[in-house]
């Protein structure tokens, strides 16, 4: 990986072609596309603006349209859904499309194999002079990419229309370019409404631009945009995105060498997204200071341990990896990266936060300057690639945009966390087999009168089979739960809180009637022991699976699922002291309360943004299991699959009767 | 590539070889019953053969043809021919033509050989895609190789598309030449200038019968991009002048009279019908001196040509480079007086090839044809015409082609294949072996706007040992070649003196089919990470072993069992013990 990166690093550090003229050239056009923006003509207007400069750079260019589609829940297409639906296909009625307007740079001498992606996000509805910046950025680029004789791959510049949302415009086109649909007139209507009357006027041979034009295998994408200015920085600052869907990330080289190029070339002060509360949270700094002074005594001791970690990075480092962790646990992409990470595509995106006023002319020429040096780094050190980023990481959290935790280092607690449980749940299975030999050895001293009685109430050593039956009971019933919301959301003008508590109506409903069909999970005379033995097992496997589908889901649920198990106990359960009892039913109760799934939701709503407050609305849980649904979050899955049914049934243990021990212990 | 090694090694002699490339040679012979493409080369180069005259000596002419592109580029197109008797007449002696050369086609019995080294994509768009530079010149990305033996009907067919083409390629190259590039046209290759285009190709294209003996045509296809005065490179040609160039400016060199040995030396500058038409719009003659542009020289003399479907298409300005010297080198160029736009003829349908799918297991191949709408301007559109198209693509084996996937999409609609594919010859891959070969003969409706093809493949996996270097890249599928026989590219010259014996001229006018080469394709493949077996291995190994074992042992560990196997342990030590007592008792009994 070191020598990926040394070499990537050298490859975007050689002097930026990016020049002064090109700022000019990014000025011009800014001018050109605020006139056109200021005009009456919206989408169309912007578009073919853009496209006329392209095509006056020598390079192809051909438009996309697409229309917004309605992202809906369908338990049947849960992982393909994302990438198979969108047959856009304006039947000529349709007036609320959006247009993506791609030029294409083909490598002087490249064999055009393989492609780099640039993308500009606009609103071309409500348009900002920030996002104008930014096309005029991504132009910037483009045309000088478009004289570069060292190209070697092709360079594609898509200008998305981001009016349905960035996400949905960059992956309508990447849709479009890797699984087009030939089964409609897509083609010909383009022509026919943007034929050469409307876009170009004179030349009849232009009809041919609005076909799709494709460029190879793509490489690496980069998705960029200028935010909202911040005036209280001193430095014009990137932000760095690069979380996909279900917890993928980019290739670590990838973020490494825009965090290198934008650090040390082009100083830009680089960030990644953190929880703002943690922050400024006084006990992690409290913990941050204890930390600092232990390891300034550990140095003491001896110097080669650089174990004190200065509070604020500590805090920073901190906030940075919760954030990481969370949005990776999430499984929702934050960015139109993740449309590129869909199809195998390493992306990342750069919001830059300029510090000057827009229109500041000079600083906005410095920050065109700088920034584009930066965007003609990245794709130099992607073009000089020969081959795909490899042999590096992409299983990692970010601490800091230019530290990571890698894989190998955050696998050991989770290992640790899910190493007990088997032995666990095997340690209770032979417990309870352990109770049965008392009763065995009462039968062996011939006390007992009817043997009989015994025996059916000892049931055999296949009496974990009722145990695993409420096992799978229950499994069935978070199945159905899982599956309800995609019956409620026909269910015409329901507000989400009226939605929400359908959903749990009828899951209670649900389970009464599974408890009624199949038995009451008591009445059958279940062990706690043996409950409590597969639970375990059955968390363990859930866990196990879900690290490989989305690691950071299965760490985060780790925490909260695995001392909830460990920790269950009947409340009735006798044999212990009062103080540890004491605490153990605490413990109990507190997470149950924490791992059901809205109550959690409450706590990471209250972390995330910092406020504590504890109003409590339902409606807002089915808002978030919508939004998980709607990007096919895997998580959603994890919820209702591992955890839903891991928390009944660590309810069910701890709303344990204990009758049939008890009846033993006076039979005996 | 079991067949690489057969008519390889004398190349390498040559120097023709590509390093460390081996695996992708796929010469293979196709079979040849309804081979429509060996079928169409035969017929080209017999025709071509009837048309030169057995040669009694060896001969040399070298030629270089120049046109201004559309895209404010300039196309410089080098032709050598060398020629040798049949071998009877001279023996094993050579005077001016390449013994390599000769030894090469006496030893494997070569009828016909083309190779081609490429670099850059041939513009079908911008620079044409229905003149015979485009049609015989425009080759894919890297090396191919076509190639007849003597006897054999068989088209044998090979692709490297990997292949970095370089001036190492150049040296071998030019070294067929009598006087390299020391004297004459060859002279203008100065290496800086050449290697700075758009486009280079060289081409090494062989023909040999008893009775003509062997013709050897070395060309050298380059685009360049004229340095205009204020070093900005402007694409766009709304309004601007084209750039004014001459050989100087592209090649850095003058051409300093024609090389000695040969028989002639010409420089013709080509201008392109559409040129022409504009400049006959605007009712002004076609002299080296006109209103829209001025040649730097007046030519020695003017050809008109003539296309198949055109009455007039291009002009030829011709110069002889034996009337310059050192002392007054020819240095021809065109300087622009107009603006002016003009757009090269395309082919009937614009073919590009694309991968369908995401991830590594499946995806298609997606061929599509976009219409230029060529059909209404030559033949003024009937609606129930068709338009035929031949498709030849070399697949190799680890993308596992489903070839009864195929289906067709006209214009939106799905069409059966019966209804589009005439013919069809499929040759499966084989692993490891075999390349899959695909031809097929379709009719496409000249209404037909676009129309694509596609079909399904499997990613297969490599053996370790079989992955190249720089596996990671992904994989390369040659391009396919699309030719439409109904539409020949050849031009016609009639005013042309038979004795003016141009050989660039004569291949111009060889009846060839337009052809155009799709892309190249790079499918990503899973690529092991070389290095992490190990570590994933033992890692495992590790865990499993720990893991497993005490599990297993805990499992099968009964605590009652080895209770009672204790006791019985004992029971047992317990006898022994007393055994050994009573002995030990008598023992010391009988010894005291």
């Amino acid at each position: 990986m070191e020598y990926i990166v040394g070499l990537l690093c050298r490859s975007g550090s050689a002097n930026p072609l990016f020049s002064t003229e090109d700022a000019i050239e990014a000025n011009r056009f800014m001018k050109g596309i605020e006139a056109v923006a200021g005009d009456s003509r919206g989408v169309i207007g912007m578009a073919n603006f853009i496209a006329q400069q392209i095509e006056a750079l020598g390079a192809e260019v051909c438009y996309h349209k697409f229309l917004p589609h309605s992202k809906n829940f369908h338990p049947l297409k849960f992982f393909t859904s994302m990438t198979n639906d969108i047959a856009v296909q304006p039947n000529g009625t349709a007036t609320n499309f959006g247009i993506n307007t791609i030029g294409i740079v083909r490598a002087p001498r490249g064999d055009g194999k393989e492609a780099i992606v640039l993308v500009t996000p606009y609103n071309s509805q409500r348009v900002q002079s920030n996002e104008l910046l930014s096309l005029a950025l991504g132009f910037s680029v483009f045309s000088l990419l478009s004289q570069a004789a060292w190209l070697s791959k092709d360079v594609v510049w898509l200008s998305a229309d981001s009016q349905f949302g960035e996400y949905a415009a960059v992956s309508a086109w990447l849709n479009q370019y890797h699984n087009p649909v030939f089964l409609s007139h897509s083609v010909v209507l383009h022509t026919k409404m943007y034929g050469a009357n409307h876009i170009y006027d004179g030349n009849s041979e232009k009809t041919e631009v609005t076909a799709f034009k494709r460029a190879g295998t793509m490489a690496a994408a980069l998705i960029f945009k200028v935010g909202e200015t911040r005036r209280y920085s001193d430095r014009d600052s990137v932000m760095i995105y690069a979380e996909a869907s279900n917890g993928q990330m980019p290739n670590l080289d990838l973020l490494n060498v825009v965090h290198y190029l934008a650090v040390h070339r082009q100083g830009f002060r680089v960030n990644i997204a953190a929880f703002s509360s943690l922050l400024s949270s006084a006990w992690l700094r409290v913990i941050a200071e204890i930390l600092h002074t232990l390891g300034s005594v550990l140095r003491k001791i001896n110097p080669d341990w650089k174990l004190d970690i200065a509070v604020p990075d500590y805090v920073e480092g901190t906030a940075n990896l919760a954030n990481s962790m969370y949005n990776q646990a999430l499984g929702v992409p934050t960015g139109s990266h993740g449309a590129f990470r869909d199809y195998q595509v390493d992306a990342v995106s750069l919001e830059f936060s300029p510090t000057f006023h827009v229109k500041n002319e000079n600083a906005k020429s410095l920050f065109l300057l700088r920034g584009g040096r930066l965007i003609e780094g990245v794709s130099r050190s992607v073009n000089n690639l020969l081959e795909k980023f490899h042999q590096s990481f992409f299983l990692y959290f970010l601490t800091a945009p230019s530290k990571f935790i890698s894989v190998g280092v955050y696998m050991i607690p989770f290992a640790l966390l899910l190493a007990p449980l088997p032995i666990v749940a095997a340690a209770l299975a032979d417990g309870s087999r352990s109770m049965e030999k008392t009763v065995d050895k009462l039968i062996d001293n011939g006390k007992a009168d009817d043997i009989a009685d015994i025996l059916q109430s000892k049931g055999g050593s296949w009496k974990w089979l009722r145990a695993a039956k409420v096992l799978l009971v229950i499994q069935l019933w978070a199945v159905l739960v899982s599956l309800l919301p995609y019956y409620i959301t026909q269910i015409p003008d329901a507000t989400p809180m009226q939605s929400a508590l359908i959903w749990a109506v009828l899951s209670i409903v649900v389970l009464i009637s599974l408890s009624v069909l199949f038995g009451s999970p008591y009445s059958a005379g279940v062990e706690w022991k043996l409950l409590k033995a597969t639970m375990i097992t059955s968390i363990s496997i859930g866990l196990g699976l879900m690290s490989i589908i989305n690691f950071a889901t299965a760490q985060l649920g780790a925490l909260i699922v695995i001392p909830m198990c460990l920790f269950s106990r009947p409340l009735k359960a006798s044999g212990m002291n009062f103080l540890p009892r004491a605490v153990l039913l605490a413990s109990n109760i507190a997470f149950a309360v924490l791992g059901f799934p809205p109550a959690a939701l409450l706590i990471m709503k209250g972390v995330s943004k910092g406020s504590w407050s504890w109003t409590i609305d339902v409606g807002d849980f089915w808002v978030w299991m919508e939004f998980l649904w709607e990007w096919s979050s895997a998580t959603y899955l994890y919820l209702f699959l591992v955890h839903l049914p891991c928390w009944l049934l660590c309810i069910l243990v701890l709303l344990h009767p204990c009758r049939q021990s008890e009846s033993k212990m006076k039979q005996e | 590539m079991a067949a690489h090694s057969r008519g390889h090694p004398a190349m390498r002699e040559r120097g023709f070889s590509p390093a460390g490339t081996s695996p992708y040679w796929w010469i293979r012979p196709c079979a040849g019953s309804i081979l429509f493409l060996s079928l169409l080369f035969l017929f080209l180069f017999t025709a071509a053969a009837a048309s030169a005259a057995a040669p009694e000596e060896e001969k040399f002419t070298e030629e270089l043809l120049l046109r201004p592109l559309p895209d404010r580029k300039a196309l410089a197109y080098f032709h050598f021919r060398s020629s040798a008797p049949p071998a009877a007449s001279v023996g094993r002696h050579h005077h001016l033509f390449p013994k390599a050369i000769s030894q090469l086609v006496k030893k494997y019995h070569i009828s016909e050989l083309e190779l081609s080294f490429t670099q850059g994509r041939w513009n079908y768009e911008q620079w044409g895609g229905f003149d015979p530079m485009s049609t015989n010149n425009a080759k894919p990305p890297g090396v191919e190789l076509w190639g007849f033996k003597l006897n054999e009907g068989n088209l044998r067919y090979g692709a490297l598309p990997r292949e970095a083409v370089c001036t190492e390629n150049l040296t071998p190259w030019l070294k067929l030449l009598p006087y390299r590039d020391k004297a004459g046209i060859a002279s203008l290759l100065y290496r800086p200038s050449i290697y700075k285009g758009y486009y280079h190709s060289q081409k090494l294209k062989l023909r040999s019968s008893q009775s003509l003996g062997i013709i050897l045509d070395q060309t050298l296809t380059v685009v360049l991009q004229p340095n205009t005065v204020s070093g900005e490179q402007l694409h766009s040609n709304h309004g601007q002048l084209q750039p004014n160039w001459s050989m100087r400016h592209l090649f850095n060199r003058k051409l300093s009279g024609k090389c000695l040995v040969s028989k002639s030396s010409r420089v013709f500058i080509e201008v392109d019908k559409g040129i022409v038409d504009n400049v006959n719009k605007s009712g002004s003659d076609l002299s080296w001196s006109n209103e829209f542009f001025v040649l730097s020289n007046s030519p020695d003399k003017l050809i008109k040509g003539q296309n198949h479907v055109e009455i007039q298409s291009s002009f030829l300005y011709v110069y002889d480079a034996s009337n310059y010297t050192e002392e007054k080198p020819l240095d021809v160029g065109i300087t622009w007086k107009l603006p002016l736009v003009w757009t090269c003829t395309p082919s009937p349908f614009h073919a590009s090839r694309f991968l369908m799918g995401s991830g590594n297991e499946r995806g298609s191949i997606a061929l599509s044809f976009m219409s230029t709408n060529l059909h209404k301007q030559i033949s003024g559109s009937p609606t129930d015409c068709s338009i035929k198209a031949v498709i030849f693509q070399v697949v190799p084996w680890y993308v596992k082609v489903y070839y009864h996937s195929l289906e067709i999409f006209i214009d939106g609609s799905r069409k059966t294949v019966s209804e589009v594919v005439d013919k069809i010859h499929v040759i499966p891959s084989e692993d490891k072996l075999l390349p899959g070969t695909l031809e097929m003969l379709l009719r496409f409706p000249c209404s037909m706007q676009s129309g694509t093809l596609t079909l399904d493949f499997d990613r297969g996996f490599l053996h370790i040992d079989e992955y190249p270097p720089d596996a990671n890249q992904g994989f390369d599928i040659p391009s396919a070649l699309v030719s439409f026989p109904e539409f020949s590219s050849a031009r016609s010259y009639p005013e042309i003196d038979p004795v003016l014996g141009s050989p660039l001229l004569e291949n111009f006018q060889e009846d060839s089919v337009v052809k155009s080469y799709t892309e190249v394709l790079l499918v990503p493949l899973t690529t092991p990470d070389f290095s992490m077996p190990y570590n994933v291995i033992t890692f495992t190994c590790t865990v499993l072993a720990l893991y497993f074992g005490s599990l297993l042992n805990a499992l099968r560990r009964r605590i009652g069992e080895e209770e009672r196997e204790l006791k019985k342990t004992v029971v047992i030590l317990k006898k022994w013990q007393l055994l050994a007592s009573i002995l030990y008792r008598k023992f010391v009994d009988e010894l005291f």
